[in-house]
């Protein structure tokens, strides 16, 4: 079945199963690899994307159901103004380890930044919950989220 | 940028001359020089080894240098050869070899090995793991550089016709004299001359007072691909006609296959093969989705094992049974059972750990392309001399022809270690003659691990009249690792891996046995992050906090009066309290817990300050104290120990897997919880400076968490708790 997303400013038409989810959509069938496999259940946040600007976990969202909306993954949500400052804090707290749950942290702390330009703890916690760092990466994480708002202030 | 991408490292890497592929993978007509270096003894990079990557017949075959290349244009790079997961090795070692060389750290690159036994650690074994690598590498890596440095010093010297002796090393330059006397070659001027001089056999290293980029704490290379999705893991990697896989393996570990419907599987739109492996049943595809959508309609069955009524239950009725058997003894000091005739008093405990998992972020998977004449492996892998050693034994091909694509690991923990997960993939890719991907989905992750050992242990103790321990005897009961992994490294049966942690002890007590019994189940055991020591100070680090409360003394004092012959761990001790403020009281209504452990060349003590009301618990602060030697990367090691802190928050507070007629219940985050943001204490980190080598870094800041957690939990509600995970506890004081 024929599905057509804007994805990262692109018109993109995909013929995949209606079912499949946005993450393999993206993965394997477009070959955008920075959004990640972490648990398939929404429970990790590794898969995250944007879907009109609300982060989405791409592992739980059939691809039928983005159809005519805005998808954008890390590679592309990372070059807009607010996504380079973002970057920027993370490169600057040097917050990756292993690196691999990053792009849905991002993902995450973009989406609540451009909602909360001054995210306090209690809102850092709600937004960033859903992402889990086996690395123990998270207090960089809440440093870079903090340096990136007061940027962006 | 730090591209780890597959074509990223070009297939003849021991260019002279020419055209080479940069790391950002554009062809570039800037010539590449290998400075050469006959290593010697254990580390020597043989012809064979040369030879199997195209040098045949090639005079510069002798002269290798793996580690740096430098570029007419006065690029550097840096080849480091073990696997980056996180703990910024590729950093680190890069950092080594610059230091040593001399180079401008502005003007580096980092480039990721190959399979290559040049970068093997001492033994001849390419690994990464046990937190050793600065601690086994960095002479080599020092030397390899010095190597390079004097041979652009021979031919700077040669070209000035001055002595060598008076020629210098900064930023990329080789130089001579002053003021208008100076003269100044770079190193990328100078790379095709040195490459023909003579190649040190044991070059001069720096003081350790001259290193101007160790011990400093620069950017990191592989962070920037990891900030913009483009960072390339093993998960990531795609071949022209790839196809996806996941394979249906027996929930009970070793069970053997005995019916599936291939027809039905093969009906889901895109899958195109449905193949019996060793490990199971590959489901093959266009995509990962499809290879799931088959493997779900599969209808496996498998044949009874004889495993199918083991439970953790029952394992840990075994262990209670065996605890009552023969052990073998794995240290002893004067004599326990004497001391403990004569003593009043006798201390006794029982302490459990369960099962664990590693749960690394990036689940296991494996990309193979096997050819009659070659096989290539594309993995997050720790040890690729394992993953080449299991291509061989898997294909039948000679080690020359296996290439080891080493991929960032989402990851390792001590996971990707193991070889399971290449094997599958070489397997199924020799029998589809296709290149394949084998993606493991986290409920295959977490219920075909290697788990960490459950153990069961028991303790006796004594004090003497001023309170201090007089007898310790610790009986440890658990599987062994080497008995699968390594079983040639079993000592009289013992496996060290058991009691590391608990055998040795930094107090002083004067009868002491730690023993060990092994009881084997068909549940596998492997390493898992800093090993037996995750387990074992929880145990000891808890036990000694029940002998000073017995002793009516502050668990602080009584740990530190202990350590009067061991003032190097004394004095972290010390750092941490000082830091938590261990002597004033805490916070209203928050506890403080501390407790202290060695492992992997590394020293680390940790104060834990926790709140318990109505049984729920927070952890609002660790402190944490480590001394790791030489600190490369002051940054890197604080970055180290945070993770590693986590990593013990998620076992104390969470971790435990179960088995249930003999396969692990367990499957995702749902039921195997971790840390989470929320729910994470502020963590300052302070190193002591010293000028001892480079210790361990990765996994030493794990162990002292459970038992300085579990101390302050004892402080806040006067629970002790003596078995893990702390969810399983009811920490309500009423
Ligand atoms: S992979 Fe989607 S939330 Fe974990
Ligand atoms: S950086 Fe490794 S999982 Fe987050």
């Amino acid at each position: 079945m024929a599905i057509t997303f804007q994805l990262n400013g692109k018109k993109q038409t995909l013929e995949v199963e209606a079912e499949m989810p946005l993450l393999w959509a993206l993965r394997d069938v477009v070959g955008l690899t920075g959004t990640k496999y972490g648990c398939g259940m929404a429970l990790c946040g590794a898969c995250t994307v944007h879907v009109n600007g609300e982060p989405v976990r791409a592992c739980v969202t059939p691809v039928a159901t983005v159809a005519g909306k805005n998808i954008t993954t890390i590679e592309a949500a990372v070059e807009t103004k607010l996504g380079k400052v973002v970057r920027e804090a993370w490169i600057e707290a040097q917050v990756p380890q292993c690196g691999y749950c990053q792009s849905g942290q991002i993902m995450s702390a973009t989406a609540l930044l451009s909602k909360n330009k001054k995210p306090t703890d209690a809102d850092i916690d709600t937004a960033m919950a859903g992402n889990i760092c086996r690395c123990g990466t998270y207090n960089a994480i809440r440093a870079a989220i903090k340096d990136a708002a007061q940027k962006l202030a | 940028m730090p591209a780890n991408t597959p074509t990223q490292y070009p297939r003849r890497r021991f260019l002279q001359t020419g055209a080479t592929v940069t790391a950002a993978a554009t062809v570039t007509t800037t010539a590449v020089f290998q400075l050469g270096w006959t290593a010697s003894g254990a580390w020597a990079v043989t012809d064979g080894v040369a030879s199997g990557r195209g040098l045949t017949g090639s005079a510069f075959a002798k002269k290798v240098n793996p580690f740096i290349k430098i570029s007419t244009d006065n690029r550097v790079t840096l080849v480091v050869g073990q696997a980056e997961m996180g703990q910024g090795i590729s950093t680190g070692l890069a950092m080594v070899l610059a230091d040593e060389l001399g180079a401008d750290w502005s003007n580096v690159a980092w480039e990721q090995a190959p399979n290559d036994l040049a970068f093997a650690l001492p033994g001849g074994f390419q690994s990464t793991g046990g937190s050793g690598s600065q601690r086994r590498l960095m002479p080599l890596y020092r030397r390899g550089a010095a190597s390079a440095r004097e041979m652009l010093i021979a031919a700077a010297a040669q070209k000035w016709n001055v002595d060598e002796k008076s020629c210098r090393v900064e930023n990329s330059f080789v130089l001579h004299g002053n003021g208008e006397k100076l003269s100044k070659l770079s190193f990328g001027a100078l790379a095709e001359a040195a490459a023909r001089q003579a190649v040190p056999a044991e070059p001069p290293l720096k003081d350790r007072s001259a290193f101007t980029i160790i011990g400093t704490s620069p950017k990191r290379f592989d962070v920037p691909a990891k900030t913009n999705g483009l960072a390339q893991y093993g998960i990531d990697v795609k071949l022209p006609g790839m196809k996806y896989a996941v394979v249906a393996r027996s929930p009970i570990f070793g069970a053997q296959v005995a019916s599936f419907d291939a027809v039905a599987a093969r009906k889901v739109k895109g899958v195109s093969h449905v193949v019996e492996i060793t490990s199971g049943v590959a489901v093959v595809a266009d995509n990962t989705w499809a290879a799931m959508k088959g493997r779900e309609v599969l209808n496996m069955k498998w044949k009874e094992s004889g495993n199918d009524k083991v439970s953790t239950v029952s394992i840990r009725e075994q262990f209670i049974d065996a605890a009552k058997g023969a052990a073998t003894k794995a240290r002893e000091v004067g004599n326990v059972a004497e001391a403990f005739a004569k003593a009043g008093d006798i201390i006794e405990a029982i302490y459990e750990t369960p099962y664990l998992a590693h749960a690394t972020m990036e689940p296991m998977n494996c990309t193979a392309w096997v050819r009659p004449d070659q096989c290539d492996v594309w993995a997050g892998v720790q040890a690729p001399t394992l993953a080449e050693n299991a291509a061989v034994a898997t294909t039948g091909l000679s080690k020359d022809k296996i290439h080891i694509h080493t991929k960032f690991l989402g990851g390792g923990f001590g996971r990707r270690s193991e070889s399971d997960f290449v094997i599958e993939a070489v397997e199924l890719s020799k029998q589809l003659r296709l290149p394949v991907q084998v993606l493991w989905t986290r409920e295959d992750d977490m219920r075909h691990d290697f788990y960490r050992p459950m153990t069961y242990n028991v303790f006796k103790a004594a004090l003497d009249d001023k309170g201090m321990p007089l007898a310790w005897q610790h009986r440890i009961v658990g599987s062994s690792i080497l008995a699968r992994r390594a079983p040639q490294n079993l000592r009289g049966g013992l496996d060290g891996t058991s009691t590391e942690g608990a055998a040795t002890l930094p107090y002083n007590v004067p009868n002491f046995l730690c023993e060990s019994v092994t009881v084997n189940t068909h549940v596998p055991v492997g390493f898992w992050r800093s090993v037996g020591s995750s387990q074992n100070a929880f145990i000891t680090e808890s036990f000694i906090d029940e002998l000073a409360h017995k002793a009516g003394r502050d668990p602080f004092d009584y740990r530190r009066a202990l350590m009067a012959n061991n003032p190097r761990q004394r004095r972290v001790l010390e750092l941490a309290a000082a830091q938590a403020e261990w002597s004033k009281p805490a916070p209203v209504g928050r506890f403080r817990g501390i407790a202290f452990a060695e492992c992997f060349g590394g020293m680390v003590a940790q104060v834990v300050e926790v709140s318990v009301n109505n049984g729920t618990l927070k952890v609002h602060r660790v402190v944490c104290a480590a001394d790791v030697g030489l600190a490369v990367h002051p940054e890197i090691v604080k970055a180290q120990m945070q993770s590693a802190i986590v990593t013990g928050l998620d076992a104390a507070r969470y971790g435990r897997i179960t088995i249930e007629n003999g396969a692990v219940v367990q499957g995702n985050f749902h039921d195997y919880p971790v840390t989470r943001i929320n729910d994470m204490p502020l963590i300052e980190v302070y190193l002591t400076v010293n000028d001892q080598p480079p210790g361990g870094v990765g996994e030493p800041g794990t162990p002292p968490l459970a038992p300085a957690l579990c101390n302050a939990i004892f402080a806040a509600t006067g629970k002790r708790v003596r078995s893990l995970p702390l969810s399983q506890t009811d920490l309500d004081k009423t």
